[in-house]
C-alpha cells in the first residue's frame, strides 16, 4: 500500500491509464458537442504523478479562480471525478445552452447558469465514466455533482487530501476539452482510490 | 522594512525570523497553523492536510498531518531560537469546499483538521489566540514574523487580519 508511486506503476500501466482518459474524454466531448451544438476536440491526455505543492500548475497557479464540479464515486470503482473550468469557459458553455451571453462580473453566476453548468458537468462526467464501467463490468455509482467556485488550490485540496491518505503525490489523469479550436475550456481529473487501481488496471488488460 | 516572503506549499511547513513573512496560498480543507513567539519574533506556518497520522498506514511525511506537523514546526522554531513557552497560535482554513453530505466523516475533513489542531495545541499548552476557520471558501494567509499578525484573503470575502 505504501509503495512509492514509480514502483507501483510501470510504463504500460501509465499508457493504459492514458488510454482510459482518451476513451472517457472522447465520450464526454461528444456529449458536450451535442448539448452546445459546437465543435469540441481533445488533445492527448496526460497521466502524471504530481507533488501536492504543484497540483495547480496546470490551471495557472494556486490562486487562479476556477469552477470545479466534483462527483464522489462509490460502488465498483471508488474515488473522485472532477471537471475544472476557467470562469470564462464556464460562462461560454452556459451561454451556448441558454442563448444569452453572461453580463457583468465573471465571478458571478446566476442560478440558471449554475444549474446549466452543473447539469453539463454531470452529463460529461457520466459519459467519461461509461467506458470504464463497461470494461470493469461493475457499476460505478456516482453521486450528484457538487460545484465550487474558488482558488484552484482550495478546490484541488479535496482530491489531494483524498489521495494524501496513501501517498505523497497525486496521480492525475488529466484530459482537456477544447471548444471551437480555441484555448482549453476545461479538464477532467480522475482520482481513483489507491485500492481501486488494481480493478481499473485489470479492466484495461494490464496487471 | 519587510523581509522576504517565504512560500509554504501543501503538506509543507517553514519557520522564519523577523522581518520575514510566511505565506500559503489557497487553503481549502487543509488547515494553516500559525505559531508565533512574540519575544523572539520567530514565526512558523504549517499547511497540514490530514488530522491524524496514527490513523494512516503511510505516515512518514510529518508535514502532512496536523499532529506530527505541529511538533516538527515547534522544533524548527526552537532551532531558530524560539521558546515554546512563549508561543501563541492562530489558525485558518478547514473549509468544506463542496457541500457534500456532512455526515460522512471522510468528506468533512476540514472540520476534523480544525478539531485536531485545537486538541494538539491544548495538549502542548499553546494558547489559541484567534481563528478564521470552517465555512466553504478557500483562504490565502500571510504570517508576519515582525508582529505575529495573520492576514487572511478569501475570494469575495475581502481581507481580514487576526
Amino acid at each position: 500500500m505504501n509503495t512509492v508511486p514509480d514502483q507501483m506503476f510501470s510504463n504500460s500501466h501509465m499508457d493504459a491509464l492514458k488510454e482510459l482518459g482518451s476513451m472517457g474524454t472522447a465520450h464526454a466531448a461528444t456529449a458536450l458537442s451535442e448539448m452546445i451544438q459546437r465543435k469540441v476536440t481533445m488533445p492527448i491526455p496526460k497521466v502524471e504523478w504530481v507533488k501536492f505543492a504543484n497540483v495547480t500548475d496546470f490551471v495557472g497557479g494556486p490562486e487562479t479562480v476556477v469552477l470545479g464540479i466534483v462527483v464522489p464515486l462509490t460502488g465498483g470503482i471508488k474515488g473522485m471525478m472532477m471537471y475544472l473550468m476557467k470562469l470564462e469557459a464556464a460562462h461560454d458553455v452556459a451561454a451556448s445552452v441558454l442563448g444569452v451571453p453572461h453580463q457583468g462580473d465573471p465571478m458571478e453566476f446566476s442560478a440558471m447558469e449554475l444549474s446549466v453548468i452543473e447539469e453539463l458537468g454531470n452529463i460529461m462526467i457520466s459519459s467519461y465514466l461509461s467506458p470504464l464501467a463497461g470494461l470493469t463490468n461493475s457499476k460505478i455509482e456516482s453521486s450528484i455533482p457538487y460545484v465550487s467556485i474558488d482558488m484552484a488550490n482550495a478546490i484541488l485540496s479535496v482530491p489531494a487530501i483524498e489521495f494524501g491518505k496513501s501517498v505523497d503525490e497525486v496521480l492525475f489523469i488529466e484530459s482537456q476539452i477544447v471548444i471551437d479550436d480555441s484555448s482549453p475550456s476545461g479538464c477532467f481529473i480522475f482520482v481513483p482510490h489507491v485500492e481501486s487501481f488494481t480493478e481499473v488496471l485489470k479492466a484495461l488488460g494490464v496487471e | 522594512m519587510y523581509g522576504k516572503i517565504i512560500s509554504v506549499g501543501m503538506a509543507d511547513l517553514k519557520a522564519v525570523v523577523a522581518p520575514d513573512i510566511l505565506s500559503t496560498l489557497g487553503l481549502g480543507s487543509c488547515v494553516g497553523i500559525a505559531l508565533y513567539d512574540p519575544i523572539k519574533k520567530i514565526a512558523g506556518l504549517s499547511h497540514a492536510m490530514l488530522p491524524d497520522s496514527t490513523a494512516i498506514q503511510n505516515n512518514s511525511n510529518k508535514d502532512k498531518f496536523v499532529d506530527t506537523a505541529i511538533i516538527k514546526l515547534i522544533e524548527e522554531m526552537e532551532a531558530l531560537g524560539a521558546n515554546r513557552r512563549n508561543m501563541v497560535a492562530k489558525i485558518a482554513g478547514g473549509a468544506q469546499m463542496f457541500a457534500f453530505n456532512a455526515t460522512d466523516d471522510n468528506l468533512r475533513v476540514g472540520d476534523r483538521n480544525v478539531e485536531a489542531t485545537k486538541q494538539a495545541l491544548q495538549n502542548l499548552r499553546i494558547p489559541l489566540k484567534a481563528e478564521e476557520t470552517g465555512n466553504k471558501f478557500g483562504r490565502t494567509v500571510e504570517l508576519y514574523a515582525e508582529d505575529g499578525r495573520l492576514i487572511i484573503k478569501a475570494i469575495g470575502q475581502g481581507v481580514r487580519v487576526i
